[in-house]
């Protein structure tokens, strides 16, 4: 498989998406660094996790269906599984940190 | 106390978990759908006693539309919190806080949906439901006005929500 027999109509797009799921998951690493606590940095990650997973896959589907001449879809579900188990782990996270700053059962009156 | 129940084997589950199988081996032939068909009939036997509520969807129309709304959302709010994390350090206020919702939604097949719209919309956390589940808490990254927000949620999500599953 070289690149050379990709055709435009699939190079174009996949490229471009490519390049913006690389650009959100970076703003999203970057989010992680700026923002001042624990709770704000929850949110930029997700950006890698959705749109920016997403459009890769979108990419991926659309290379590998042009250069197998057949549709290929079956990335559907890694965004299946993404969006199944992601609140998983983001509830514990953050569950973590709220009990974690909940006071002692002697200091509370 | 011990629930009794029975044993019931949900057609729509062995249908998608079928299909499943097929779209992860990439194949229509034969074998793959007997060996698909057996191993959905036997997993959904066998989680039947891990869950023994069924989801009933009620409205199909109205989970497409909540599935277009969903997506247009996520896009959004990644544009809205990629803008948060790229503003420069000197002007930018952040009002992050949690935002607690009261909640009319109970069926736990929706409120499982809401959990996973709320973790894939870049800009919101759900935190967790009040004991009794008539409050849910979220922490929201840019939160502006509160009784805009929750006033959006309702109708948004959990409107919808309502008229699918309960």
């Amino acid at each position: 498989m070289n690149g050379m027999d990709l055709p435009l109509w699939a190079a174009v797009p996949a490229a471009l998406l490519l390049v913006i799921g690389g650009l959100l998951s970076v703003i999203g690493a970057l989010g992680m660094l700026r923002l001042p606590d624990f709770y704000t940095r929850m949110h930029p990650p997700t950006m890698g996790t959705t749109l920016g997973v997403g459009s890769v896959l979108i990419a991926s589907m659309l290379v590998s269906s042009a250069l197998l001449h057949r549709p290929v879809f079956h990335e559907l579900l890694i965004t299946l599984f993404v969006v199944l188990s992601t609140p998983v782990t983001a509830m514990l996270l953050i569950r973590a940190a709220v009990t974690r700053e909940r006071k002692p059962p002697e200091e509370q009156q | 106390m011990m629930q009794t129940f029975r044993r019931r084997i949900s057609p729509v589950q062995v249908l998608v978990l079928t299909a499943l199988w097929l779209l992860l081996n990439q194949t229509l032939a034969l074998g793959h759908l007997l060996l698909g068909v057996a191993l959905a009939v036997v997993l959904a036997w066998g989680g039947s006693t891990l869950r023994p509520l069924s989801a009933r969807l009620r409205r199909i129309d109205v989970a497409a539309a909540l599935a277009c709304v969903v997506l247009l959302d996520i896009v959004r709010s990644n544009i809205a919190v990629a803008r948060i994390v790229l503003s420069p350090y000197g002007n930018r206020k952040l009002h992050s806080g949690f935002l607690d919702i009261p909640l009319e939604l109970r069926d736990p097949h929706g409120l499982a949906t809401l959990a996973m719209i709320v973790t894939s919309t870049p800009g919101t956390v759900w935190v967790g439901l009040s004991p009794d589940g008539t409050l849910l808490r979220l922490h929201v990254l840019d939160l502006v006005d509160e009784a805009h927000w929750i006033e959006l949620f309702k109708n948004r999500y959990e409107q919808r929500l309502m008229r699918i599953f309960e």
